[in-house]
């Protein structure tokens, strides 16, 4: 790979100073945070499955990071990126990476499933592609009460091949909600290529079998993907226009990080995606506007730098959360008293849904 | 008291909660223009609309996906699956999905959903429209499962689901859908959580849900005229499960039969005599004892569908041998003149 040719789209050169070094500080904070995260994961601090952005961060800081406060976010589990690229706290998301009850999840959820209620990012997902309807069942929610703004849906290149993506897409399409898809095509699903696992491996091509705008974007660059993604949100919010978007990138690093990434492709292919670094690219693109200069560089990457140690030193600091809460949120403990006729011939928890009654040896 | 039938209960519950809460809408196949499948929803969309009644094409993963993710923004579907039996290409959606929501992420989200469908067997619908999974969504923590085995069940523990802030599943059965019952007018609401005792007894207790406590009923009729006094709980909710119901019963009464219309093996009646056996070890006159579907797929052939199928006969004897072995019968304690 690839013998795909990314359809180059005019990136919006009409984008603020201010919003360009945004881009940028985005992209590197998601590159370094994952960095980090890596060593950390290896260190034993972070447990189960961890998959980093690494060499997607222009798909993330070009798509997330053109979402409005009226809009809505669903991701797959690849989403360490995702969160930060709403804004949300790196402590909170290194803080659920080591099971924190200062995480995002409260610990209860890890890697795969952040999420940040209040930027409106829904999760983090474990099924691949099961997100889709999910998210389309929040654009009917915002069609059904006639609020503002789109719902964007994250999937991988391998999620175009199961049956929620069809389902979700059609039905998104029939009932004229607002939403976007967009493919992050980084050509493996774990180590099965596009070629071998698509028919059509120009995966934007599925969306003209829903009637909707459907089109790829070079992955590697942020600018393009930000056009390409504002352009489809407005069609989605305002003439409750679905589409499909499909950026070509690369992860560098393996499917998670117990995945070296090496013996489904070539060495060559790694080297000459990472010739084309998104960050590299942006930078030097910001520098030759006279927007970026190695001062403005610096101070950006140590910022960074203390923003992601800060959010180690946190997580490290926080307390775990309590077994005396094994129980708690399996269900609304507002309705706790539905459970509490339970008791008879050996519970297993039920009498403890309000988080505040573990006793009687249940564990 | 109006006396409806379980079909016309369900539909008042519907109508009612939807006159009640504007965020509560019906998402499933046919159930607009169509009228429902089984005429459940009949009558809705002509007064609420499309908006409110969501005709859906027959992609259950989808539109269950939807229902999620419109609860975790706020509103209350109720998703109808036309029967049990296809609920299965949905159920990553419920499983995996609605019940892992609120505790995936911490209690930030919730997914107030509903899932209404039918199961059971008969009618020679054969193996691929003839199950009973309730067992399965029981198993799961984070879902409720209920099982409404009258008319007034039936609209009280609806609008319970309706208003309950988890993912309900709401079984119904397409037996009983013209079985008539008294329903209470009005704000008529039936916790979830709580078993009824639609038969008071003494010497025998028979667990079951839904078109199960029909035919318990109907042998518990059987058994008085013989003088034996059977009591039936009728479990209504079965997660949660109300246990001091069953207990208490089973104390009074010492002898126990779960029966089930689905298969028996790791099922509800599994659940119960567990849970039985261990609350009530020394106060048993003789062993749990469980009827349900045989374990085959349902045949096609009325002789073999009879022979697969809980009835009536199976649940007498099934009873009987409760009763012998626990030496009542052989003792002569009871007698048909007693």
């Amino acid at each position: 790979m690839s013998t795909i040719a990314p359809s180059r789209t005019t990136p919006d050169l009409h984008v603020s100073d201010e919003e360009l070094r945004r881009l940028y500080r985005m992209m590197v904070q998601i590159r370094r945070f994952e960095e980090r995260t890596e060593e950390q994961y290896t260190r034993d601090r972070i447990g189960g499955y961890c998959h980093l952005n690494i060499g997607e961060e222009a798909t993330v800081a070009g798509t997330v990071g053109s979402l409005t406060s009226d809009d809505y976010l669903f991701g797959g589990y690849r989403d360490h990126g995702l969160s930060l690229a709403v804004g949300g706290s790196p402590r909170a998301v290194m803080a659920e990476l080591f099971g924190k009850e200062t995480g995002q999840a409260h610990g209860r959820g890890g890697s795969m499933h952040l999420l940040d209620v209040k930027r409106h990012f829904l999760g983090g997902w474990g099924i691949v592609g099961a997100q889709i309807p999910l998210a389309v069942g929040a654009a009917f929610a915002l069609d059904y009460e006639g609020r503002p703004g789109a719902v964007m849906c994250l999937f991988g290149d391998a999620a175009v091949n199961i049956g929620a993506f069809h389902e979700g897409l059609n039905l998104a399409a029939i009932w004229n909600l607002p939403c976007v898809f967009v493919i992050t095509n980084n050509l493996y699903g774990m180590g099965t290529s596009v070629e071998m696992a698509s028919a059509e491996p120009d995966l934007w091509k599925r969306g003209q079998a829903y009637r909707m705008p459907s089109e790829r974007v070079d992955g590697q660059d942020v600018l393009a993907v930000r056009e390409a993604t504002q352009r489809l949100l407005r069609l989605a919010r305002e003439e409750r226009q679905p589409a499909l978007l499909e950026c070509l990138t690369y992860r560098y690093r393996g499917h998670s990080v117990a995945d070296p990434g090496k013996s489904y492709r070539p060495q060559e292919e790694i080297d000459r995606w990472r010739d084309r670094d998104p960050i590299v690219l942006f930078e030097q693109t910001l520098r030759t506007r006279g927007i970026l200069d190695d001062a403005a560089v610096e101070a950006v990457r140590a910022e960074v730098e203390a923003e992601v140690q800060d959010a180690i030193d946190y997580a490290l600091a926080s307390p775990d959360p309590d077994p005396k809460d094994l129980y708690l949120h399996i269900y609304d403990p507002k309705g706790a008293s539905d459970f509490d006729r339970m008791g008879e011939g050996a519970p297993f928890g039920e009498l403890s849904i309000r988080g505040t009654n573990w006793a009687n040896g249940e564990a | 008291m109006p006396e409806l039938t379980y079909r016309e209960a369900l539909r008042q519950a519907l109508r009612e909660e939807m006159l009640r809460d504007p965020s509560v809408y019906v998402i499933g196949e046919e159930v607009g223009r169509f009228e429902g499948p089984y005429k459940v929803t009949q009558g809705l969309f002509k007064e609420f609309g499309p908006r409110r009644v969501k005709e859906a094409p027959i992609a259950e993963e989808g539109f269950m996906g939807i229902g999620v993710g419109s609860a975790m923004l706020g509103l209350r579907p109720v998703v109808e699956i036309m029967t049990l039996n296809f609920i299965l290409v949905a159920i990553d959606m419920v499983i995996n999905h609605a019940a892992k929501v609120r505790y995936m992420f911490g209690g930030q989200l919730k997914v107030p959903m509903v899932i209404r469908t039918p199961g059971g067997s008969g009618k020679q619908l054969t193996a691929q429209h003839s199950q009973s999974f309730e067992g399965w969504f029981a198993n799961t923590p984070g879902l409720k499962v209920v099982a409404p085995s009258n008319p007034a069940d039936a609209k009280g523990l609806l609008k319970s689901a309706i208003r309950d802030d988890d993912p309900v599943l709401f079984l119904e059965n397409l037996t009983i859908y013209n079985q008539r019952g008294e329903v209470p007018d009005g704000d008529y609401v039936v916790p979830i959580g709580l078993a009824a005792v639609p038969r008071v007894g003494t010497d025998l207790t028979i667990v079951s849900h839904s078109y199960a406590t029909v035919r318990a009923l109907q042998v518990a009729e059987r058994f008085a005229e013989e003088g034996i006094s059977v009591e039936v709980v009728d479990l209504r909710s079965l997660r949660p499960l109300d246990m001091e119901t069953v207990v208490k019963s089973v104390r009074k009464t010492h002898r126990v039969l779960c029966v089930e219309e689905g298969w028996p093996t790791y099922g509800v009646s599994a659940e119960i005599a567990a849970r039985v056996s261990k609350a009530c070890f020394a106060e048993l006159d003789a062993p749990v004892e469980r009827v349900g579907g045989a374990e085959v797929s349902m045949p096609y052939a009325r002789p073999l569908e009879n022979a697969a199928q809980v009835n009536n006969e199976k649940i007498y004897a099934a009873a009987r041998s409760v009763l012998a072995e626990s030496g009542m019968l052989k003792r002569g304690i009871l007698t048909a003149n007693r």
